[in-house]
């Protein structure tokens, strides 16, 4: 028997060689063909080389563990010809487990701590501070939880490894103890249910924060827009139909709030006071994401969506906290929006009350001399958005 | 009665016509066959090979996000014009991470996980000659497969495939031009997709009737092992949730091919004012999460019901509250449906209507800690033998609660708030339906490839497989929490463009390796597995002294799974252990009669006739013992 398995890895042995060489001739001619396809490109057999580099490497290495394994079984039938016991996998898999459980909690502790520093510094919105509690109280009850039940877990296949001379417990069930474990886990996650649910209720509240900044962000492929609104307070309407070259938002000018709203480049807001993020999209779904305020919310096309808070801490202070002199805050996509989604930002400043009036003061309004004499053809013609809309019954028709 | 009539004539067909009347050639046999133990096979060999290109996409883009900056000649050579320069395209990126998460949640752990162990098992488990209607069950696979190509092929096409996140979120998916993989690619989703439907809703109907009709004599529902009732209720809630899919997918055909606004209002792409009109693209993520949310319950059922079998057979111990098990695994069946908008706190839904979806959600925590703990006492005053699959079932329940936990906080409206969408999400689902589901399945193939293939898999290139996988998973995803936690978010092609995101750079390097290392140890599987098939050591009837009725088969596969009747059921499947019995273990088959002196009186909870008899004996019994 043992001389045929002999043939048997022989000839296992020699397909193996045959494959390798094979496919080694395979690698070779492909890179030839790469390198006489042109010049260009001559530079790519070498890249081939590295990558058979690693290939060898790889094999290299699961011949080193064919060895291995030879050798083992080599040593295990020696012992057992002797007589003894051969080696012991069952107690050895146990002893890992025991090293996983040791080594694999110090790997947690270490990752908590030291990736655990490097995340957001502290909430920079009243709301946020809620939500940080809440955080840390569910990190707490859920690292215990998940301490004791890995502790049990591998702790339990180590001490109760198998052996020859112990029969297991037959225990199928015991009540108590599975309505005790069902009602503890109830409990908790009641508490928490009922924590997060008037957590989550403040946060969205909006009658309970008054005397708001209306501020517009649109997103849409692969930028945001921002509008402040003017001295009166209010932000004029926007109609997509209404979007051309110059009108970006597709501002509604018969609407009189419009006149004064003005356009900003970077999101300026002022410290302790009540903003109110308007947020729309205009082609695909973007998310409006700032993670030092723990705000985000959807950008939904053709659903204007918004969020209420209060941002506390300024961008000054913050840099002092964070000991970084380059902190920013900043407002980022966060749904998956197309190509450049990953580079879809806009700079957040909080700054002072006065700060924010010499600041809105600067900026342009949206109403550009341009769009004013565009505007005024507009004014005349009413027809474009009708011829619109009656192009789009003939679509849905 | 009826059905076990059925089965009788079933006997008498199978025993006179079948040298005669379907001669076996290759073709039946291997390729179209309607034989349940081939189909599985078929399932798990194409569920393994979807496995391995989806990861190699999944090492593709992790190359991306730890070299952002790096130029990989070889790429170019490969992809072509998908990484010019030998970098990654954005537009690439985004398909290899959608193609990904399609293949790794549907084509592998749906159809891999569930097509080849409820093809496998629920027959050999419950006693029946084959599914229940095995011509369907054929085309359940050949559906699979179809799907399969048609979704691969998708990186055949000019514009590559589909790229709008495995969510595939309109309207970034219904407008051509909003992104290259909406176009062709996307078409070509959509197509498979429905496909696959099909293939999971012909699967699931099949293992639905046959576990309610064709139990073997004295197999209840009760006594059927918890794989089957995992299997089972899996089935259920695929035949209930993925219809409303196919609806969701059909209107987006609509809207991308046919010029309706199901999902569309609004738009404005490109700067060019689009026709669309009174959609929602709210109501895609509906639809898509009344599937999407019991889909990862469909993803993690059955690893849950393969872990229990395994680990009860392997502590040499009954699973621990079987009754509890099976409400729990009911219990999430039921809220599964309940709890989808979890997924859309922060799409702009009611914020009220957020709060109720929360409750739910974190009531199903209930039922999955319950399991949890029960698997844990399962373990407890076992005497565990470490086989391969056992090791895989714990590695599941480990991934399970450290993935379980994190959800916790996500459940939560409020704290999701700041974590949806970021990698803590992305750490999440891999550690609780990625990683733990495909411990559950390989769990399976290490324990049944006997049953499957009558050869043994090598237990040390098991282990090694085991201890790299499990420790490189860890690797990959626990810092992923805290790149989660600084709001780093998931999808990015580069995090290059952020100086605060700067210092996640190294450890993206590390992850990335760690990644690498775990795809290399899937090369002991593979070679383990196809070595195995045709060299390993021959099975023995029963190899792990198991005592449900799949080991109580032929080891050669006959076609109608037993030679003669079809055993009978006596008792549950867990009887591991049972004081009082010299072996420990008593197969479902043996009847209470042969087994008098470890009878309890529980076993006789509803048969007085049985539970008198047992009177009788210990009776009998005491008056022996004192005669002595």
């Amino acid at each position: 028997m043992a001389f045929k398995k002999l043939i048997n890895s022989k000839k296992i042995l020699s397909l193996f060689a045959v494959f390798l060489l094979s496919g080694t001739n395979l690698l070779m001619a492909q890179s030839t063909d790469v390198a006489a396809s042109g010049n260009s490109k001559a530079g790519h057999s070498s890249d081939w080389f590295s990558v058979g580099y690693y290939l060898l490497l790889f094999f290299f290495a699961i011949l080193c563990v064919a060895t291995l394994g030879k050798i083992l079984k080599v040593y295990d039938l020696s012992v057992k010809m002797q007589g003894k016991k051969g080696i012991n996998w069952n107690n050895i898999m146990a002893l890992l487990c025991a090293v996983f459980l040791v080594v694999g909690l110090y790997g947690a502790y270490w990752s908590l701590t030291v990736q655990g520093s490097m995340t957001l510094p502290v909430s920079a919105s009243e709301h946020g501070v809620a939500i940080d509690n809440m955080f840390t109280v569910t990190s707490i009850l859920t690292l215990i939880v998940f301490v004791l039940t890995q502790i049990l877990l591998f702790g339990f296949a180590f001490i109760y490894r198998a052996s020859d001379k112990r029969k297991a417990y037959f225990l199928p069930h015991n009540n108590t103890i599975e309505k005790v474990w069902t009602v503890i886990p109830a409990v908790v996650l009641t508490i928490l249910v009922v924590f997060g649910f008037f957590t989550w209720q403040k946060v969205m509240d909006i009658s309970s924060k008054k005397g708001d900044i209306n501020i517009d962000v649109t997103g849409h492929q692969f930028a945001w827009e921002l509008r402040y609104p003017g001295t009166d307070g209010k932000l004029g309407k926007v109609d997509y139909k209404l979007v051309t070259g110059l009108n970006k938002l597709g501002v509604d000018y018969s609407d009189r709030n419009s006149f004064d709203d003005l356009q900003a480049d970077t999101l300026v807001l002022p410290v302790n006071k009540t903003i109110r993020l308007n947020i729309h999209a205009q082609d695909v779904i973007h998310s409006v994401y700032l993670p030092q305020f723990r705000v985000q919310m959807n950008a939904v096309p053709g659903l204007p969506t918004f969020f209420k808070f209060v941002p506390t801490i300024t961008t000054a202070d913050m840099r002092i906290k964070t000991d970084n002199p380059k902190f920013e805050y900043t407002l980022y996509c966060n749904k998956i929006c197309g190509g450049s989604h990953y580079n879809m930002q806009k700079v957040v400043r909080v700054v002072s009350e006065e700060e924010y009036q010499e600041w809105i003061a600067k900026q342009k309004p949206y109403l550009s001399d341009q769009l004013k004499a565009d505007l005024k053809i507009a004014e005349i013609k009413p027809s474009v958005s009708g011829q619109i809309s009656s192009n789009k019954l003939a679509l849905n028709n | 009665m009826s059905t076990l009539a059925v089965h009788d004539h079933g006997v008498l067909q199978h025993g006179e016509g079948h040298e005669h009347h379907h001669k076996a050639t290759f073709l039946n046999t291997y390729v179209f066959s309607q034989d349940h133990k081939m189909i599985a096979k078929q399932f798990l060999i194409t569920g393994i090979t979807m496995a391995f290109i989806a990861m190699t996409l999944s090492i593709l883009f992790r190359i991306q996000l730890a070299y952002p900056d790096k130029s990989f000649p070889l790429l170019e050579t490969l992809l072509g014009r998908f990484a010019p320069g030998g970098r990654l395209s954005p537009d690439f990126y985004m398909s290899l991470v959608t193609i990904h998460g399609t293949i790794m949640v549907f084509f592998v752990l749906t159809a891999g996980l569930s097509g080849t162990f409820a093809n496998l098992l629920i027959p050999l488990q419950i006693g029946a000659r084959d599914m229940a209607s095995p011509l369907v069950n054929m085309l359940s696979y050949w559906f699979f497969l179809t799907a399969s190509i048609i979704m691969l092929s998708a990186f055949f096409v000019e514009k590559g495939p589909a790229s709008g996140g495995w969510t595939i979120y309109p309207p970034l998916s219904a407008m051509p031009k909003a992104m290259p993989g909406s176009g062709m690619g996307m078409t070509l989703w959509l197509i498979s997709m429905v496909c696959f439907i099909a293939s999971s809703l012909m699967g699931g109907i099949n293992y639905v009737s046959t576990v309610l009709n064709m139990r073997t004599k004295g197999m209840d529902l009760w006594k059927m092992p918890l794989t089957v009732w995992a299997l089972f209720l899996t089935a259920i809630l695929g035949v209930l949730a993925f219809p409303v899919l196919v609806a969701g997918v059909v209107l987006l055909i609509f809207d991308r091919s046919f010029g309706t606004s199901f999902y569309l209002s609004d738009i404005v792409l490109n700067g060019q004012v689009q026709p669309y009109e009174g959609g929602s693209p709210i109501l895609f993520q509906h639809l898509f999460w009344f599937l999407g949310h019991p889909e990862v319950y469909i993803v993690i059922m059955p690893a849950m019901g393969i872990s229990s079998e395994v680990m009860s057979v392997n502590s040499r111990k009954p699973i621990f509250g079987y009754h509890a098990m099976v409400y729990s695994l009911i219990g999430i069946t039921v809220l599964s449906f309940i709890v989808w908008g979890h997924h859309m706190f922060v799409t702009g839904m009611n914020p009220f209507l957020g709060g109720v979806f929360m409750i739910t959600t974190l009531i199903i925590a209930v039922p999955s800690a319950v399991k949890t703990f029960n698997w844990l006492a399962t373990l407890w005053r076992g005497n565990i033998r470490f086989t391969p699959a056992m090791l895989f079932a714990i590695g599941m329940v480990s991934f399970f609660i450290s993935g379980g936990l994190t959800g916790i906080f996500l459940g939560n409206a409020a704290l999701d708030i700041n974590l949806h969408d970021t990698y803590f999400v992305v750490a999440h689902f891999h550690l609780v339906m990625g990683s733990a589901a495909i411990f559950g399945m390989l769990a399976g193939v290490y324990h049944w490839f006997p049953k499957m293939f009558r050869r043994m898999m090598d237990e040390r290139l098991g282990y090694l497989h085991f201890w790299i996988t499990f420790i490189g998973a860890y690797l990959v995803f626990f810092p992923m929490h805290f790149m989660g936690l600084d709001g780093v978010p998931r999808r990015y092609y580069a995090l290059t463009e952020f100086p605060a995101f700067n210092r996640w750079l190294t450890v993206n390097v590390f992850i990335t390796w760690a990644a690498i290392m775990s795809g290399f140890a899937q090369v002991a599987f593979l070679i383990n597995f196809v070595y195995s098939i045709f060299w390993g050591k021959k099975t023995v009837q029963n190899p792990w002294n198991a005592n449900t009725l799949e080991w109580d088969a032929p080891i050669e596969h006959v076609h109608g799974n037993w030679i003669g009747e079809i055993p009978t059921v006596y008792r549950w499947p867990y009887d591991y252990s049972k004081p009082g019995h010299e072996e420990d273990f008593i197969p479902q088959t043996v009847p209470f009669s042969q087994t008098m002196s470890s009878n309890l009186p529980h076993d006789f909870e509803d048969n007085p006739a049985g539970l008198a008899e047992y009177n009788k004996w210990v009776v009998l019994n005491k008056a022996n013992e004192e005669v002595k």
